[in-house]
């Protein structure tokens, strides 16, 4: 009996939220009941009533590399092993709007993802790829203008209707602010952009995702899971606002918002950010934003990759840390994963390593039960009482965000960036002096050197290869027609119109990302970083 | 600043000189990856050091000018991406037209073994890998950041 009395160390979450030893039945907040079934409003169960019972999540590795023809490869590559979708990683500068011939690409072309110049690049990459049976998700931000077109283009001149397509682009500038770093222009222009794409895509692509909402990226500078959840809500808050003061309604746009979040991490933390999260998008949609149609109320989300958890040191263990981050994201109801694999702490993984990911999602999916039955932790008097934790956690981050001017005013001044970078240095401290455990890294280490890390090839004839490219594209295309259709671009963005038709007449001239961007660079300008510490 | 930082800066402090270190940190190229970075710009201004810190996509030559603006004894390059030799090798030849090839030059980074010999042919004087801590760097840059007037 004395035993039991024994106080067991504290546990408190990265999440400031503090575990008891044991959970009992009175400590289940009286919201559950209220959360109904699955499908059903405030979906914390879950946006679908009968989830993966109907249809698994979608398997959606990360890849590319070099040039078109190369990542093309690698495409057919993951849909032959199981992949369901793509997620095309772009290189750094096509990322950053600049064509593979500018002095500051040098060196980067084709290194970290797909080099794309023109239209003719993404034709090649999808060239033979069935646009109705693999979903496409593209990671570009500050370059979402001319990358977006350029999909839209490639599709419409196969005949590909675009009120069928299917697919998502990350576009989510506003986090790009905060980590990750691939902005072009200063904030309002920035997301004036990204409401150009939503209403877009609203009226002509309805069924495409045009803004994927990353909490991740925050949480891998540093955010602890309940300010991840809480900024990518308030960024999508960001985003729903301004496209309603140009007159949309909810219901007509905001079913195009979508969401990325991270998975590393403690696993219970995770699964209470997730099924909190949709409980709070659901309720804020309706209650603020007056949403009726359920779609814009639901959240839809890819969790996954977890890079932030891996480490360089015994890189195998990656493989073991990652099967665990899918198991949170298969027990949260995630419609989408993807996962970083054990080499991607320091490469673009190799085939094997991003077969492994894959086989880690399958066997997951097929062979231990995880798509057994709808929201299996539900009910748990720990998940449950947890959940409604961190949903308050999330709630008071947000309203703090809300009073102190709103999230693109704490972006715009830097405050976001300052908060996470700090707390990004006291988590790194704590592991370097044990605090926090890493195995293989701060226990249980190998004695003797730093690991080495071995690279994908990097071949700088490809990049060569990419710059003759576009330099043929260049000479070949009519020359007056890009001209004119760029300065139509310019002046759209200039009176405030729309840009995405406009863009989509200049690629389908073949001008390029760094012409697209260049255009609008004319008109807007280019961001300014606030250094804050 | 905190008293364990201080606490281990503290055998050095007798041979310190009172002028602190000045440090430049850079992220060259078009990598946006800049948590490292900031973490070691926090862990060297926590050490007491001058710590200028570029932001991102900044050219050879903008890095080269900013060293000599902040008379940096010292310029770290942070790259994530892959690209460090041909990043390090434009920016000590910009450092070098700047008049700045004084400054100690250290790399940080996902960086293979193999290239550190080519690095160090560059110029490079450390290179400092994932698994480095932050003290580590600190403790580098307090011997090593002063060359002999």
């Amino acid at each position: 009996m004395s035993e039991d009395r024994e106080q067991p160390s504290p546990v408190t979450w990265d999440s400031g939220i503090a575990i008891k030893p044991v959970y009992r039945a009175s400590d289940v907040p009286q919201v559950v009941a209220a959360d109904g079934e699955p499908g059903e409003f405030p979906y914390t169960r879950g946006i679908h009533p009968l989830m993966y019972r109907k249809r698994p999540w979608t398997i959606r590795q990360y890849s590319g590399f070099g040039t078109a023809a190369e990542t093309h490869e690698r495409f057919l590559y993951l849909i032959k092993h199981g992949n369901t979708g793509l997620n095309v990683a772009f290189d750094l500068p096509t990322q950053c709007g600049l064509d593979s011939d500018d002095p500051m690409a040098e060196g980067e072309v084709g290194r970290v993802g797909m080099a794309v110049d023109t239209l003719a690049d993404i034709e090649e990459a999808f060239d033979g790829i069935d646009l109705n049976d693999i979903t496409v998700s593209l990671t570009i931000n500050g370059a979402a203008i001319p990358i977006m077109a350029m999909y839209f283009a490639m599709a419409d001149k196969r005949g590909f209707p675009l009120r069928e397509l299917r697919g998502t682009a990350q576009n989510d500038i506003l986090k790009e602010f905060i980590g990750r770093g691939t902005w072009i222009f200063p904030v309002e222009p920035s997301l004036r952009l990204v409401g150009d794409t939503i209403e877009f895509c609203a009226r002509e692509v309805p069924h495409y995702s045009p803004v994927s909402v990353c909490g991740y990226h925050i949480r891998e500078s540093g955010a602890t899971p309940a300010q991840e959840m809480a900024y990518g809500l308030a960024i999508a808050c960001a985003y729903v606002e301004h496209v309603r003061a140009r007159g949309l309604d909810v219901d007509e746009f905001a079913q195009g918002i979508s969401f990325n979040f991270d998975i590393f991490g403690n696993l219970w933390e995770q699964v209470a950010k997730f099924r909190a999260g949709r409980r709070l998008w659901a309720r804020i949609m309706q209650e603020r934003y007056g949403a009726r149609n359920p779609r814009a109320m639901q959240l839809r989300m890819i969790a996954g990759g977890g890079g932030g958890g891996l480490t360089v040191e015994q890189p195998l263990n990656n493989l073991v840390r990652s099967a665990y981050y899918a198991l949170a994201s298969a027990l949260s109801g995630t419609q989408t994963m993807a996962l970083c694999s054990y080499d991607e702490a320091f490469t673009i993984p190799s085939e094997q390593a991003a077969r492994l990911s894959l086989r880690t999602m399958q066997i997951l999916m097929l062979e231990v039960g995880a798509c057994d039955t709808v929201d299996p932790l539900a009910g748990s008097y720990f998940v449950e009482a947890s959940t409604a934790e961190m949903e308050a956690k999330i709630r008071t981050i947000m309203s703090d965000v809300d009073a102190e001017g709103g999230i693109v005013r704490a972006i715009a001044e830097g405050r976001v960036q300052a908060d996470v970078n700090r707390q990004a240095y006291e988590r790194q401290r704590r592991v370097d002096r044990g605090k926090i455990k890493k195995v293989g890294v701060n226990c249980f280490a190998d004695d003797g050197a730093e690991p080495d890390v071995e690279f994908h090839p990097y071949r700088r004839e490809k990049a060569d290869e990419q710059v003759a490219r576009l330099q043929a594209v260049r000479a070949k295309r009519d020359g007056a027609m890009v001209a004119r259709t760029l300065e139509a671009l310019a002046r759209a963005a200039r009176e405030g119109r729309n840009v995405m038709p406009a863009a989509m007449d200049a690629v389908k001239a073949y001008a390029t990302v760094g012409e697209v961007c260049g255009a609008l660079k004319q008109v807007f300008g280019t961001y300014k970083e606030p250094i804050r510490f | 600043m905190t008293t364990s930082s201080n606490a281990s800066s503290e055998p050095a402090a007798a041979t310190r000189p009172p002028e602190p270190i000045r440090v430049l940190v850079a992220k060259p190229g078009v990598d946006g990856h800049d948590v490292g970075a900031k973490l070691v710009c926090r862990a060297l201004m926590e050490a007491g050091m001058s710590v200028v810190y570029t932001g991102l996509r900044q050219s050879p030559e903008a890095i080269a000018a900013a060293a000599r603006e902040h008379r940096a004894e010292v310029v770290g390059l942070s790259i994530m991406s892959g690209a460090h030799l041909p990043l390090c090798e434009k920016v000590v030849a910009s450092l070098r037209q700047a008049g700045m090839d004084h400054a100690v030059l250290m790399v940080g980074g996902v960086i293979p073994a193999r290239d550190r010999e080519a690095l160090a042919a560059l110029g490079v004087s450390a290179v400092f890998g994932v698994s480095a801590t932050l003290d580590e760097v600190v403790r580098w840059v307090e011997q090593h950041g002063r060359r002999a007037p």
